[in-house]
Order: structure tokens, then C-alpha cells, then sequence
């Protein structure tokens, strides 16, 4: 109980406090972080420490992070979704279709109001300054207006709260494969084909075996390259798509505000089976997550550097310790959590 | 070719007719006449010709296409390997063989539809065939470099056809998307058939670099006394942009292929980053290419729609010089946004929000195009033949296409949107709805000027409203396919999106009705079609072609047209 007492404390003055001090969210982390061991240890202890049983799958929910033959964008499960789809929904969408019935009701005007029957004799009027100044103008404040809001999102895009978790994607022909550097767990990820997704209840063409797990309200930065062509590592419900191109690491990020699963695709032309490498991300508890962590044979990296491998179960305890406080940004954020990959600031 | 025989008959046959060149229409034999002309209009209709035989293949991939993807799983693509296969004397296609034939016919409609159909067609078919008569010259400034511009078409056209029957990679064919993207079109696609399609567009892109120095040449320099750059009819202009769009961006789409082809086969490594190369640079010089292309295969259609709406408005066009120039805004801004079309590869922020606001800008000019063809008819006296439907036609759908443009100018929107039907939708909005609707109004409003016998008018507009409503079910709802999430280029996708691709498979199959009805027109037309007037459109059409008969004589204005 003392090693643990200490991890925390531990945990808190290096991890959480600059994640407050970043991410406005996590500002209660820490006063949440201290009564939290005695009621979560049990919990905990039961879930990840005995040899890491198989965590099992969640079952997806219909409609929710994968397509459903509708009219609009998926629903939307991250701030930047949120942001972006309203940006879409409310701006952009209402706008073009304006601008549209606009241009139809002047074309059935002229078509109506000036067919040869209803005006025999032509004008021969070819120049109105005013009008032409003005088609030239109301167009430019029509853009400025979507570009205020534009760019807004993609300052907000670049500027992520610092990561909870690292995973690096990696495309190949013609599967993923995800590795967790601060945990130690590396996947490969594969379609599950045909003739076995049905009995799984998942979606053909997006089910794999194995998902990319994350943790819910999380930053998760994702880390994306290639080893042969390049691929590209999208999930719509969470606004995210960036290549993945050999050669170099591409990065971008999401923030999951509600546990499930959600699919994505490869959307860059790869190759013979480029539509058969769909993406699964599982979004869990902390809880889940860190059994799931174990399960695999990784370990949460708050626990790693200080103790020995007896002291195992308060390891477990302490970072269940820690992910049961309701804030994010704190489960990983830990005493030898790598500063480069942790909190780096965008770049590309 | 047989060059030797050719010239033989050439030389045998000039004395007997060096009389006769008094006589405008007298033409010289079939094989002389066709294989070696120097005559601009025969050259268009060369052109045509082969325009249209390959938006036949084209357009019949893309049927092909639509059956496969009419419900989801696979249907037909195993069954057409297995065929390809057996025709070539090969073992059955294995399945992942068979998704690699998806990729090719991906390719294969997109490069035959840009570089063999639309292109052509635009700049080479109405470009060769009223640009020297809407300025009053006699033929083209280079006749004999016209003639080679045509002709390297075919073997190009032969070369990309041939890559499909030859290994490349994991099957047969060049499966790597009309962009080409290194490595996959590198180390990704071992074998001959990549470098057979390279090869294709290099002698594509000579054509048409050779047919830019022409038009710009004989625009320049050729046109009859008092019409001066200002008084060019709008399509004139519209291909002089063009020509100007030709001539800077396909050398360096020819450059970045080559450094493919040294890549592929001489060991460099422009595109391979293990070896200090870049990937991405292919994809800036492609789409520095790529971004003017687009506009090259829709500004001759804007001539093309600006003097179709004058004729049947009976009225001059409206703003003609901001409809000049909003050309020539569009060919300068066309060449700063190409990023535009590369918003998920990595770019830095400020990058990105570059290449937005540009890329928006473009909407400025094409606005003004917009409104000043609605101006045009505003006041006019419209009458509604064929040609002015597809133009009414354009005008729309066009619009609708331009502003998904705006949508997915927005690098942040375009980050959900980038590579899904979305795009798809749009770009064919703005092409097979933009582009191919000006194909179709400038061919039916030259047909008798060309061809001398009228179209069908009914069978123009059974045309029009057959392919209108088939490709709007065809194209609308791959924008609902693409906010979905579907991703472009896939045979197969997930059951969700069932339903709305079986709306487009249906869409497909009305538009081929359409095009069922382009064809009885034009054979119908031209065996039993109507003798055409001189001028059949009134007193709207002003440039110069109707002022001669139809079809013109085989050397128009041997005395320079005087223009006030």
C-alpha cells in the first residue's frame, strides 16, 4: 500500500500536473486522483492481475462509427468531429444548397420570363458595371465568411491537448499493424473475411481480428507510416485520415467521447486488396483498457520503471488508480512516459 | 508507318492537281486525305472519331464498373479475369488477380476518358475544326504538326490499351489509378504494364504540347484583319487559355512520369525514400500537372456553352471581356492550388490553410462565368434546340459541382471527405455533368456545320433528358455514399452502402439509354439526315463559321474575312 500511496504521488506530480496544465478538461485530475486506489484496487486487481485473461470484444452498435446507407456524415465522436460537422451541417451544406436553388431560380426565371414566345425581340444589352461588381464581390464575402470558420478548424486540427497514448499505424499490403510504444503491445490487424464476420455480428468488409483498443476521453496520438505503398489510415467517425507513406512518420490525432467501435477503411489506392484493410477501433473504459494492455502482454507505463516484476499487482492497482479519476488525459501520463512521443507538439 | 509508299503517292498525286487548287474543294484521295492531313478539318473530325470510339470503351469500363459495384460482394470480376485469362492462354485468375483487374479498370477509365475522350474531343475535334474559321484563317498555323498531334494519339491509345494484356504486378494491367502514385506505381507494379501506360502518356502529352505551340500560334498570328484579341469569339479564347494550360503543365507531368520510368527500370530513386527519394514529390509534381489539366477539360467547354448561349438568347454575351478574363484568372489561379488535391499526405498547417483560401478564390471567376451566361440570356429571346439544353444543362450542374468544390476546398472538411465518393461525386459533377454536357452542346450545335445534314431534333432531346436524369441518380448519391465513409476505388464495400450504389448501377443503365439514343442520331442524321443550312440558328449565331456553308469548303477563306 505504500508503493502504491507513492506511485501515485508519483503519477500526479509528473504526469498529471503538466496534462492540467495543458488540457483544461484534466484541471480536477488531480484532487480526483487521490481517494481513488482504495475504491478502484479491487476492481482492478480482479480485472487485469490474474495472467491477463482475453479481454472480450465489444459488439459495435448500428449506426454508430460505421456507415448506415445514410444521407449525411457519420455521427461524430470527437471534438474535432463535432467542430467540423457542424461546420459542414450548419455552414457549408445549408450555404451550397442556397447558392444552388439560387442559381436554378434565375435559370427557370430567364427560361420562363425569356422564351422567344414571351419575348420575341432581344435587348442588346451586354454590360451592367454595378451587377458584374457585385457578382464579383457578394462571391469573395461568401468566402471569407466560410474561411473564418475554416480555418479555425484547422488551427484547432494542428493544436492537439497533449497525448495520452501513442500508437503507431503502420500500412502494408495489405493489412495494419498498430504498436503501442509505452506499453509494449504490437498487433497485426487483418479483415475478417467473409465468410466468418456474420457470426461475429460485425459489419462485412470492416471487421479485423484485431482491433486498435483506446482509451475513452483519451488523446490518442496515432502515429502513421508505411513499409511498402502508400495507404491511408481514416476513421470517419472520428474526423481522422492521414496517409500513410513509407519513408515518413505522418501523425494525427482523435479523442473518443464515448466507448464502441468504430471502422474506418484504407483510402489510399494500395494495390489488389486496398478494399480489404479496414480499420477497427475499439473505444473502452480505463478499466478495459489496461486489462486489455495485459491481456496482450504489455504493461501500463506508469508502473514499469518503478517496480519489480513481484510487485506486480499494485502496478495494475495503481494505474486503475489513476484511469478511475473522471478526467482525461492522466492514464498514461507517467513517470517515464517518453517526453518526445508524449507531448511533442504537432508537426505536418 | 509507311511513310515511303505514302509520300509516293503524295508526290504522284500533286502535279495532277496542282491545277486544280483554284478549286476550294477539291480533296485528295481517301489515303492521302485521312492518313496524311494537313487540313484542319479533316484533322477534327479525326479527332472525333476517335474521340468517340474511345469514350465508347471508356464509358463501357465504367459500365463494367457500375455491374460489379451494383450490389456489394463480388459478382463479375472473378468471371472477367478468369476470361482476360483463358484469351491470353493463362491459368484461372486467382482472386487477389481479379481485385488487381478493379484497379485496372479504375485506370483504365480514368486516362481513357481525360487523355483519349475529353481532351481530344475538346481541343483537338472542336478546337482544330472552328478555331481557324471563327478567326478567319485558312487552316491551322503548323497543318503538318496538326497532323502528327493526331496521329501519336493512336499508338498512345494503343500502348495504354496493350498495358492491359501484360503483367503488372499482381495481375494483369496497370492497376494504379490514372495518378500513378509512386511506389505503387514504382516498386509496387513490377512488370511491363506500368511502363507501357507511361509511355502512353508521353506520347499523349507530346500530342497535346504539339497542338498547344499550334493553337497558340495560329490564334496569335493568323487571325483575319480587324479581329483583334478582343473581339475573338469566347470559345477562341477559351482555347488559347487552354493551349497556354497545355503547353506549362504537361512537360512537367512528362518529367515526373520519366523520373517514374527511371525509378522503375534504372535504379534512381526520385520516389523511394530508402534511397533518399520522396514520395510525395511525385504526388506535387502530378498534381502541378494535374490541378491545369481539370481545367483544360472544362474551359473549351465554357467557350463552347458561351457561344451557345449567345446563339439561342440571340444576344451578344454578356460581360464578354470579364468572361474573357475570368478564363484566363481561372488557367493563372488553376496553377497555385494543386495541393489542394494532397490535404491528407502530411502537409504543415500553414500549407494547408493556403492552399484553401486559393483554392476558394477559384470560385471568384467561376462565378462570374455563371452569372454572366444567366445575364446573357436574361433580356434574350430563348428558343430551347439540343444544343441550348445541354447548355442550360451545364450551367447547373456545373454549379452543383462547383460548390461540393468549395466544400471540399476546406482542408479541414476535406479531411473526412478526402478519397471517398464524395469526391468522386464531385469531380464527375464537374466533368461527366460539366465537361461532357459542353461535348454534347457544341456537337450538336456544329453537327450540320460539320457534317452538312441536320440532327434529329427529337431524338437531340430524347438524348438530353434520358442522360440528364441518368447521370444525376447515377452521381448525386455518391455523395451520400461519400459522407458515409465509402472510399473510392474498391470493388467491394461494406453492405451499408448497398443501396445507394444500386441507385447508381440504375442511373448508369438510364444514361447508357441516353447514349443508346446519341447514336441512333448520329447515324440516323447522317444517312438520312436533313440537307443543313448554311445557318440554322438565326440571327444569334454571329461568328464566323456561319457565315460559310455547311459543310465548309475544304479550304475556307482563300481571301481573308475583313472583321469591323
Amino acid at each position: 500500500m505504500k508503493t502504491l500511496t507513492k506511485l501515485i504521488a508519483i503519477a500526479a506530480a509528473l504526469g498529471l500536473a503538466p496534462a492540467a496544465a495543458l488540457a483544461t478538461a484534466a484541471a480536477p485530475a488531480p484532487t480526483a486522483a487521490a481517494p481513488a486506489p482504495a475504491a478502484g484496487e479491487e476492481a482492478a486487481a480482479n480485472v487485469a492481475a490474474p495472467a491477463a485473461p482475453a479481454v472480450p470484444r465489444t459488439a459495435p452498435t448500428p449506426g454508430v462509427g460505421q456507415p448506415d446507407g445514410r444521407y449525411g456524415l457519420q455521427d461524430q465522436v470527437s471534438p474535432i468531429g463535432h467542430e467540423a460537422a457542424w461546420f459542414h451541417n450548419i455552414i457549408l451544406v445549408p450555404l451550397i444548397t442556397i447558392i444552388s436553388l439560387f442559381v436554378l431560380a434565375l435559370l427557370a426565371w430567364v427560361i420562363l420570363r425569356y422564351r422567344r414566345a414571351a419575348n420575341p425581340t432581344p435587348s442588346r444589352n451586354t454590360h451592367n458595371t454595378t451587377l458584374e461588381v457585385l457578382w464579383t464581390l457578394v462571391p469573395v464575402l461568401i468566402l471569407v465568411v466560410i474561411a473564418v470558420p475554416s480555418i479555425r478548424l484547422l488551427a484547432h486540427q494542428y493544436s492537439p491537448p497533449a497525448a495520452d497514448l501513442t500508437v503507431k499505424a503502420i500500412g502494408n499490403q495489405w493489412y495494419w499493424e498498430y504498436e503501442y510504444p509505452d506499453h509494449g503491445v504490437s498487433l497485426v490487424s487483418n479483415m475478417i473475411p467473409d465468410d466468418q464476420v456474420a457470426a461475429l455480428g460485425e459489419p462485412r468488409q470492416l471487421a479485423v481480428d484485431e482491433r486498435m483498443v483506446v482509451p475513452v476521453g483519451a488523446t490518442v496520438k496515432v502515429i502513421v507510416t508505411s513499409n511498402d505503398v502508400v495507404h491511408a489510415w481514416g476513421v470517419p467517425a472520428f474526423w481522422a485520415k492521414i496517409d500513410a507513406v513509407p519513408g515518413r512518420l505522418n501523425e494525427t490525432w482523435f479523442r473518443a467521447d464515448r466507448p464502441g467501435v468504430y471502422y474506418g477503411v484504407c483510402y489510399e489506392l494500395c494495390g489488389a486488396r486496398h478494399g480489404y484493410m479496414p480499420i477497427a477501433v475499439e473505444v473502452v473504459s480505463r478499466e478495459r483498457f489496461a486489462a486489455w494492455v495485459a491481456s496482450k502482454g504489455g504493461t501500463m507505463p506508469g508502473a514499469r520503471p518503478a517496480v519489480a516484476p513481484a510487485a506486480a499487482p499494485p502496478t495494475v492497482a495503481a494505474s486503475e488508480g489513476t484511469a478511475a479519476t473522471p478526467a482525461p488525459s492522466n492514464t498514461v501520463a507517467a513517470v517515464e512516459a517518453p517526453a518526445t512521443t508524449n507531448q511533442s507538439a504537432p508537426s505536418n | 508507318m509507311t511513310d515511303t509508299t505514302a509520300n509516293a503517292v503524295h508526290f504522284e498525286a500533286d502535279p495532277h492537281r496542282h491545277e486544280a487548287h483554284h478549286d476550294a474543294d477539291h480533296k485528295p484521295g481517301f489515303f492521302v486525305r485521312w492518313f496524311m492531313s494537313t487540313n484542319h478539318k479533316d484533322i477534327g473530325t479525326l479527332y472525333l472519331i476517335f474521340a468517340v470510339t474511345a469514350g465508347i470503351i471508356g464509358g463501357a469500363i465504367s459500365g463494367l464498373m457500375r455491374a460489379e459495384l451494383a450490389e456489394p460482394g463480388i459478382q463479375y470480376l472473378g468471371a472477367w479475369a478468369n476470361s482476360l485469362h483463358a484469351m491470353l492462354g493463362m491459368p484461372a485468375a486467382t482472386i487477389d488477380e481479379a481485385h488487381h483487374m478493379w484497379n485496372v479498370l479504375v485506370s483504365a477509365h480514368g486516362l481513357i476518358m481525360v487523355f483519349f475522350m475529353v481532351m481530344p474531343a475538346m481541343i483537338g475535334g472542336f478546337g482544330n475544326w472552328f478555331v481557324p474559321i471563327m478567326i478567319g484563317a485558312p487552316d491551322m498555323a503548323f497543318p503538318r504538326m496538326n497532323n502528327i498531334s493526331f496521329w501519336l494519339l493512336p499508338p498512345a491509345f494503343i500502348l495504354l490499351l496493350g498495358s492491359s494484356f501484360v503483367p503488372g504486378g499482381t495481375g494483369l494491367g496497370a492497376g494504379v489509378g490514372w495518378t500513378v502514385y509512386a511506389p505503387l506505381s514504382t516498386i509496387g507494379s513490377p512488370g511491363p504494364s506500368v511502363d507501357m501506360a507511361i509511355f502512353a502518356l508521353h506520347l499523349a502529352g507530346a500530342s497535346s504540347i504539339l497542338g498547344a505551340i499550334n493553337f497558340i500560334t495560329t490564334i496569335f498570328n493568323m487571325r483575319a484583319p480587324g479581329m483583334t484579341l478582343h473581339k475573338m469569339p469566347l470559345f477562341v479564347w477559351s482555347i488559347l487559355v487552354t493551349a497556354f494550360l497545355l503547353l506549362l503543365a504537361l512537360p512537367v507531368l512528362a518529367g515526373a512520369i520519366t523520373m517514374l520510368l527511371t525509378d522503375r527500370n534504372f535504379g534512381t530513386h526520385f520516389f523511394d525514400a530508402a534511397g533518399g527519394g520522396d514520395p510525395i514529390l511525385y504526388q506535387h509534381l502530378f498534381w502541378f500537372f494535374g490541378h491545369p489539366e481539370v481545367y483544360i477539360m472544362i474551359l473549351p467547354g465554357f467557350g463552347m456553352i458561351s457561344q451557345v448561349i449567345a446563339t439561342f438568347s440571340r444576344k451578344p454575351v454578356f460581360g464578354y471581356l470579364g468572361m474573357a478574363y475570368a478564363m484566363v484568372a481561372i488557367g493563372v489561379i488553376g496553377f497555385i492550388v494543386w495541393a489542394h488535391h494532397m490535404f491528407t499526405v502530411g502537409m504543415d498547417v500553414n500549407t494547408k490553410m493556403y492552399f484553401t483560401a486559393a483554392t476558394m478564390v477559384i470560385a471568384v471567376p467561376t462565378g462570374i462565368k455563371i452569372f454572366s451566361w444567366i445575364a446573357t440570356m436574361w433580356g434574350g429571346s430563348l428558343t430551347f434546340q439540343t444544343p441550348m439544353l445541354w447548355a442550360l444543362g451545364f450551367i447547373f450542374m456545373f454549379t452543383v459541382g462547383g460548390v461540393t468544390g468549395v466544400v471540399l476546398a476546406n482542408a479541414g472538411v476535406d479531411t473526412v471527405m478526402h478519397d471517398t465518393y464524395y469526391v468522386v461525386a464531385h469531380f464527375h459533377y464537374v466533368l461527366s455533368l460539366g465537361a461532357v454536357f459542353s461535348l454534347f452542346a457544341g456537337w450538336y450545335y456544329w453537327f450540320g456545320k460539320m457534317w452538312g445534314k441536320s440532327y434529329n431534333e427529337l431524338l437531340g432531346q430524347l438524348h438530353f433528358w434520358t442522360f440528364f436524369i441518368g447521370v444525376n441518380v447515377l452521381f448525386f448519391p455518391m455523395h451520400f455514399l461519400g459522407m458515409d465513409g465509402m472510399q473510392r476505388r474498391v470493388p467491394d464495400y461494406a453492405d451499408a452502402y448497398a443501396g445507394w450504389n444500386w441507385v447508381a448501377t440504375y442511373g448508369y443503365i438510364l444514361m447508357a439509354v441516353g447514349m443508346a439514343f446519341f447514336f441512333l442520331n448520329v447515324f440516323w442524321s447522317l444517312i438520312a439526315g436533313r440537307k443543313a443550312p448554311d445557318n440554322p440558328w438565326g440571327e444569334g449565331a454571329t461568328t464566323l463559321e456561319w457565315t460559310l456553308s455547311s459543310p465548309p469548303p475544304y479550304h475556307q477563306f482563300e481571301t481573308l474575312p475583313k472583321v469591323d
